[in-house]
């Protein structure tokens, strides 16, 4: 691996969405076409990121057929957004903040989160965003962009309290149209919140296609209405992705504010368990995609470097399977939901007027069980 | 102990909480330079700085999320709301995010912070500046909402919601913002969230109000004590969680109620407190329990105002009906 001298050339300049150009480091073959952006990453770095990514692959694959058998509910899978999610989450550091929206599932494994966490939501039970005390996460945000005024509002808490961290948050292109966006963004910026804003533009919100959210050639462009620098990278291109949220989060570190990324993705799979792609998506755009997938390139990258082979791919899918498999069977051991944690976790105090309506749910019951 | 108005007194609280804890901040539309359209964080820039309290865009989502972000992070953000008729645009957040954020997180994550909103009517304002919305809010499970009618009351009450680990809506009603003067203490000082208080005993009936309603209702009770009735009254002060015994234990004195506010009829405050009357009082009631409210109708403009609120003579006109029943 040849180690790249760190570019003069700011890449927020070089990118401007309004020259229309987008951040590609590796092709779809896997190989390098733009030196000169490759970022500062070591080998065994590499070889940790395309782990996550299979690893994350496996854990969605799995869930998916889960919820296929009745074992989990419905759920929104992240197959083919592999190298977003976890490019993007490998680029900041685990005191960073990271602001999830639904659909990232590589980048929560990557900051912390457990395949039993994730089971543990999908299945049923709000245990999943039980968020240990290493794990800098907000919940899980299903209305669209509401959670991205809570990462300006964390970042602006950061620069109160002179922190060093970043907030990296999340959402999709149709999230781009909510209020919420532009009230984050302009926060944010005005603020100087050291804020990643990164959108999944994969292409479909539920049904809507990309040109049908937005005028924009780019959404990256919004970024410039904000007063804060955007850019457009391949989001099925792992080094891309990296590459650019370092650069964000350096760059918000050091105190300039919020940065706007669109990575262009493509998602794999339906929008939920319980969405049908084929009746608004043609199949030879599906196929397309498939050739452009973010672990086939990487995994082509990395046999080219003989750093990864058939022989590795099956004993970590094997381990992975193997240790998936036994956090399910934990998240299955767990049962279900006690009643009094519908009622212990509104308030830190319980009222009264909630210890009355526990009781007699309770009361009633046991004696439903007595007869 | 100083002479206060409510609107110096909600100051004054926010102040004592300004120099006592730095994780308090203060931040909404207008409140820094200009402090506040009511003068309710005057001076307090000056005195604390622009990172403390400090003006926001025009965007009360944003005023509200970014407020769950701070909180989520360790800060006490106190947001205001301009008008609660504004607060709209912030309602999924409210609604999605600041109620649920403990019980979502299993309580690994809070929203403890303070929504302030003037509220209320019958100060002759522009459409959308009159409304009282509480009970929308007394049904999101999650939030606490307070309303106070006093200075004093006002202070130590949004003291303990400044102080308090879940989120308190805490609606301030403005046509009494300068109507009444008090002695307040300058210090901190604490009521308690959730409880009722008794401002007058009576033997006849137990009438039920809040915020701008007392006014009217001690006028109505000195009317009926003209006539020989003796009433209670019950200042509410917190609209969810409810104080259910101390409503009840006077309902259970009187067996009589009758509820006033100004918002809305139709499952409103009155609505909650006669089923609970009916739930647990039931067989000491000597007649229906029974409201004086605004109307199921938009709130006039004002022009048609005078003939909307309930004022003294229909609550006493409720109060006579209720015990000749």
């Amino acid at each position: 691996m040849k180690v790249i001298e760190k570019e003069k050339v700011q890449i927020f300049d070089a990118f401007n969405p309004f020259q229309g150009q987008r951040l590609k480091i590796m092709n779809p073959d896997g190989e390098i076409i733009n030196d000169q952006w490759m970022p500062d990453i070591t080998e065994n770095r590499i070889i940790e990121a395309y782990k996550n990514m299979l690893y994350a692959r496996i854990v969605d694959l799995k869930a998916v057929s889960f919820q296929r058998q009745g074992r989990l509910y419905t759920l929104p899978s992240n197959f083919g957004q592999e190298a977003a999610a976890v490019g993007s989450a490998m680029a900041i550091r685990r005191d960073d903040w990271l602001v999830p929206a639904y659909r990232e599932l590589g980048a929560w494994l990557t900051h912390g989160l457990t395949a039993l966490d994730y089971f543990l939501y999908v299945g049923g039970s709000e245990e999943g965003c039980r968020f240990g005390d290493d794990v800098k996460m907000a919940p899980f945000s299903v209305p669209i962009s509401s959670q991205l005024t809570h990462a300006a509002g964390l970042g602006h808490a950061v620069n109160y309290k002179n922190g060093k961290e970043v907030v990296l948050t999340y959402f999709g292109d149709g999230g781009t149209s909510e209020g919420d966006f532009h009230e984050s963004m302009n926060w944010a910026a005005v603020f100087g919140c050291p804020v990643i804003f990164f959108c999944n533009n994969n292409g479909y919100a539920i049904s809507l296609p990309r040109d049908k959210q937005s005028k924009v050639e780019m959404l990256a462009q919004k970024a410039i209405g904000y007063g804060m620098p955007g850019i457009q990278v391949d989001g099925n291109d792992f080094f891309a992705v990296y590459k650019a949220t370092s650069e964000a989060a350096a760059y918000a570190r050091s105190g300039n504010g919020p940065v706007m990324i669109e990575a262009v993705t493509y998602r794999r799979g339906a929008h939920t368990t319980s969405d049908d792609p084929g009746r608004y998506r043609p199949g030879e755009e599906e196929k397309e995609w498939e050739s452009r997938d973010p672990l086939l390139r990487f995994r082509a990258y990395l046999e080219k470097r003989e750093l990864w082979n058939q022989e590795k791919e099956d004993k970590f899918s094997e381990q992975s399977k193997k240790d998936i498999d036994n956090q399910f069977a934990e998240y299955e051991a767990r049962g279900n939901t006690p009643l009094e944690d519908i009622f212990s976790y509104m308030y830190k105090d319980m009222p009264d007027l909630l210890k009355h309506q526990m009781i007699e749910l309770q009361s009633f019951q046991s004696r439903r069980k007595d007869e | 102990m100083a002479v206060m108005n409510l609107v110096q007194a909600v100051n004054s609280a926010i102040d004592e909480k300004l120099a006592d804890d730095e994780n308090v901040l203060v931040f909404g539309e207008d409140v820094g330079r200009n402090g506040g359209v009511f003068r309710a964080t005057d001076g307090l820039q000056d005195k604390y700085g622009e990172k403390r309290v400090f003006d926001t865009p025009l965007a009360e989502s944003s005023i509200i999320g970014a407020g769950v972000g701070m909180a989520m992070n360790g800060l006490r953000p106190i947001c205001e709301i301009q008008f609660s008729g504004f607060i709209y645009p912030a309602f999924n957040q409210i609604i999605s995010h600041v109620s649920r954020m403990r019980y979502r997180s299993r309580g690994t994550r809070t929203a403890s912070m303070v929504i302030r909103a003037p509220y209320g009517g019958g100060i002759r304002a522009l459409e959308s500046h009159s409304e009282s919305a509480e009970a929308i809010y007394g049904h999101v499970p999650g939030l606490k909402v307070v309303i106070p009618s006093t200075p004093y009351d006002a202070k130590g009450l949004l003291i303990s919601a400044i102080e308090d680990d879940d989120p308190v809506l805490f609606l301030e009603p403005k046509k009494i913002y300068r109507a009444i003067k008090q002695d307040v203490p300058e210090k901190l000082y604490r009521i308690k969230i959730g409880k009722a208080s008794v401002l007058q005993e009576g033997e006849q009936l137990t009438l039920i109000a809040y915020g701008a309603m007392i006014k009217p209702s001690q006028q109505a009770i000195q009317m009926a004590k003209k006539e020989g009735y003796s009433i209670e009254l019950i200042d509410l002060r917190t609209i969810f969680p409810l104080d259910k015994e101390t409503v009840i234990a006077s309902v259970k004195k009187t067996g009589r109620m009758v509820v006033v506010h100004e918002a809305p009829r139709s499952f409103g405050v009155g609505a909650e407190l006669m089923a609970l009357a009916n739930e647990d009082a039931f067989l000491y009631l000597e007649a229906p329990p029974t409201r004086v409210t605004g109307a199921d109708t938009i709130v006039p403009l004002p022009k048609g105002e005078d003939l909307y609120f309930p004022d003294a003579e229909r609550i006493f006109d409720a109060i006579r009906k209720t015990i000749k029943f």
